[in-house]
């Protein structure tokens, strides 16, 4: 599958990847127990897998299962090995790759949010500009002082990276994100 | 049981636990953490335990009695140690499928996390090397988690566990439940069953071609002895020609008249070549190890591919298959049989006289040929005369790891599955005689013999004290070179042949050191004298070991050098000490 290997001089063959790197949305339905995010992410270092974003909560209480949405990036090929090799751990029930099963349903991507807070702090016209940008942004403002906001933003990555990126001259403290959470459009699950 | 119907202790429920998973035998060594496990193995006669000298020797051992029988191997260990030792044979375990159950002692659950004496992150550790482990932290848990830990190691693609136990919960009193009422996780159902449309397609493919090949592996082994009898029977009907990984050796028979031997960097020239060429590949239970293409890029490239793997992630790993069949190699191998013989009428055998004849021609090469002599043994020929010398017994063989091991395989004849135990995935040194040991404990009747490397053996010795303690006559049979000869080997052909630390200078009497333990020893130097030598070690009804002196610079051929292709072999009559030094070109050096 790789098209170009080099001797390595050593008892081991080196393969150059041709394939193009790709950016893929994962869902791992899970059982919540002790140990099995630490298996997952084990799995992604241990055998070099990158991870761009995780996000993980219970999402069926009574049957103990979670929902872990990962964000990793890789050659249409690791992308298959990553499936693959999550599947085979024992307290992983479904793997679906929402990059895959979105462009099955004839859309570009599947649904993806994220949450962020932002904490902002300046006063005078640096205070009414954010404010006013926060508006335009429908990020809402969940704590306030006289010098100083925190905005609560939903949306695509996309549209964080900017409301981070325009606040940055108006006083930007810090910034905490959730992660992606995804699923499909359509009337189906997972 | 104390107190009420199905109260016990945590202790208690391993211990019938374990009966109640058909285990008969244990190895393991008792800590602080277990103790209130082995004393309940002493209060008990159904399970034996064997005490080995280092936790390391205990997993092999598992390893090795686990491989010749079918049955899931067991080991007992303290916490901290304990369980440290115990990665090495557990790692070795998950890259051969083989299953595995390690139960280890833990710290009381209060003292977890606070560097307590002997104190480890047992999960942590060994979650990598595991298919899967659990802390048990409530005694009621632990029957349940014991049972499906035994699941989970023999089903799907085998695999070794581990079952962390805090010592409080070894004391806790709770309830037991039997396997049968345990429900089994819902997320692990391993598919067993191959896709008949795939099948279909695999036959369709192998009926049309002209120059096929089957190329097996330990999956045939480990779904059973049924893979293999189903193994046989399509390589009957079909007069395919069958070549083996190290790790499936004896699925089919070495003296088959299909057979092409192993194949891979030290297999033969007719197998490789075989692969090369091919116009249909049958993969079946095996996994296309690095050790096995070569050149991925020049692996087979006018091949259509067939694979049938029990593990999804197998497939389209390292090469891209044409057919992936999913499932337990030994049902899809009893349906092919099943189609096959019901589409045999449509098929002309004759097809394929050219490709047996090129076949032919490529096993004139006699790719295993060496230069006998008559001063000094040539290792070749050690295993030779082991292997006449003992293939009308019931013989089982493990080896270490090295050139004594890729002689093993290449000259000794394996008629039956479970018969070759080796490390092959891992490629631990010291895995041989712990495991010859658990072999014997599952066939005290039979010959075990360790094949080994006077360094790959030392790395494991003080289990002589175990087998001696236990009355178990393994062999362990060291071809002796004083050097660490595959090492050597690359240092060869790769590092101007500056030898550096590949050679013992201070060997021990291996002779005296039997008998240190209270075995016994045999030194042989002359050709001329190992026959009698040889019979002398099978004959004697305790733990030997055969000190083989060997010629020191023989090398392991033929062999695949790194960057080339199945093809490209170097053969051992090409293998003139210029050829070994220039066999991988200056620029390939240079990427190391």
């Amino acid at each position: 599958m790789s098209a170009h290997l080099q001797p390595t001089g050593s008892a081991y063959f080196i393969a150059k990847e041709t394939q193009l790197a790709e950016t893929h949305t994962l869902s791992v339905l899970v059982d919540n127990e002790p140990g099995v995010l630490a298996r997952v992410i084990g799995l992604f270092s241990g055998r070099g897998y990158n991870i761009e974003s995780l996000t993980v909560s219970e999402t069926e209480h009574e049957a103990h299962l979670s929902r872990i949405t990962i964000v990793t990036r890789g050659t249409p090929h690791v992308l298959e090995q990553i499936k693959n090799q999550l599947e085979r751990l024992v307290p992983v029930h479904r793997v679906v790759d929402l990059t895959v099963r979105a462009a099955g349903l004839g859309h570009d991507r599947p649904v993806e949010r994220e949450l962020a807070l932002v904490k902002v702090h300046g006063s005078g016209e640096h205070r009414v500009e954010a404010l006013r940008l926060a508006d335009a942004f429908r990020a809402s403002v969940i704590d306030a002082n006289i010098d100083h906001f925190v905005f609560e933003i939903t949306g695509k990555p996309s549209k964080i990276e900017q409301f981070i990126a325009i606040m940055k001259p108006l006083g930007l403290i810090e910034v905490c994100r959730t992660g992606i959470a995804a699923m499909n459009r359509g009337p189906q699950g997972m | 049981m104390s107190g009420t119907e199905n109260q016990m202790t945590g202790a208690e429920i391993v211990l019938q636990a374990l009966k109640d998973n058909g285990v008969e035998h244990i190895f393991g060594y008792p800590g602080g953490a277990v103790l209130p496990i082995y004393d309940e193995i002493f209060q008990q006669e159904e399970i034996q335990h064997i005490l080995v000298r280092h936790e390391q020797g205990a997993g092999h051992m598992a390893e090795g009695y686990a491989r010749s029988t079918g049955k899931v191997g067991v080991m007992l260990v303290t916490s901290g140690p304990g369980a440290t030792n115990a990665v090495t044979p557990l790692q070795d375990a998950l890259m051969d499928s083989i299953p595995l159950v390690c139960i280890s002692g833990q710290v009381p659950t209060p003292l977890i996390g606070s560097d307590a004496f002997q104190e480890c992150d047992t999960v942590g550790i060994t979650r990598p090397c595991t298919k899967h482990n659990w802390l048990v932290k409530d005694v009621n848990d632990l029957a349940r988690i014991i049972h499906e830990a035994f699941r989970v190691a023999q089903s799907g693609r085998p695999g070794p566990v581990v079952v962390d136990i805090p010592k409080d919960v070894q004391f806790a009193t709770g309830t037991y439940t039997p396997p049968s009422a345990v429900p089994t996780q819902k997320s692990y159902q391993p598919k067993t069953q191959g896709d008949l449309k795939k099948i279909e397609e695999a036959i369709a493919l192998m009926k049309s071609a002209r120059q096929p090949i089957i190329y097996s592996g330990g999956g045939v082994i480990n779904s059973g002895p049924q893979a293999s009898h189903f193994l046989r029977e399509l390589v009957d009907l079909t007069g395919f020609p069958i070549t083996s990984t190290l790790m499936g050796l004896g699925a089919y028979p070495a003296s088959g008249k299909n057979w092409l031997g192993m194949l891979g960097m030290h297999g033969t020239y007719e197998a490789n070549m075989a692969m090369h060429d091919c116009d249909v590949m049958i993969c079946i239970g095996a996994r296309f190890d690095d050790r096995i293409t070569g050149r991925l890029n020049a692996f087979s490239p006018n091949s259509k591919k067939i694979h049938i793997d029990i593990d999804p992630s197998s497939i389209n790993k390292n090469v891209r298959v044409d057919v992936p069949i999913l499932g337990d190699v030994g049902n899809v191998l009893e349906d092919m049989v099943r189609l096959w013989r019901a589409a045999a009428k449509t098929v002309d055998k004759a097809r394929l006289n050219d490709w047996w004849g090129a076949i032919a021609k490529w096993r004139a090469r006699n790719s295993l040929a060496y230069t006998p002599n008559d001063d000094v043994i040539m290792p070749q020929y050690a295993i030779q005369r082991l292997y006449e010398l003992s293939k009308d017994r019931d013989t089982y063989i493990t080896t270490e790891v090295g050139q004594h091991q890729m002689w093993a395989a290449q000259f000794f004849g394996f008629e039956q599955p479970n018969r070759w135990m080796t490390s092959g995935g891992l490629g631990t040194m010291g895995y041989g005689f712990p495991a010859a040991i658990g072999v014997q404990v599952a066939h005290p009747e039979s010959l075990v013999i360790d094949i080994a490397g006077d360094a790959s053996i030392q790395m494991c010795i003080q289990e002589m004290s175990c087998a001696v303690q236990y009355g178990l006559p393994v062999k362990i049979f060291i071809l002796n070179n004083q050097y660490m000869g595959m090492v050597r080997q690359w240092q060869q052909l790769l590092h101007g042949n500056r030898l550096s630390h590949s050679y013992t200078e201070a060997m021990p009497d291996f002779v005296k050191l039997a008998e240190a333990y209270g075995g016994v020893g045999i030194r042989c130097e002359k050709p001329g004298e190992l026959d009698d030598a040889i019979r002398r070690m099978i004959d004697t009804p305790a733990p030997v070991i055969f000190d083989c002196r060997v010629a020191n610079l023989a090398n392991c051929f033929p062999m695949i050098p790194s960057g080339k292709a199945h093809n490209e072999m170097l053969l051992p009559d090409e293998a003139t000490d210029e050829a070994v030094a220039n066999a991988i070109d200056a620029k390939g050096r240079q990427l190391v």
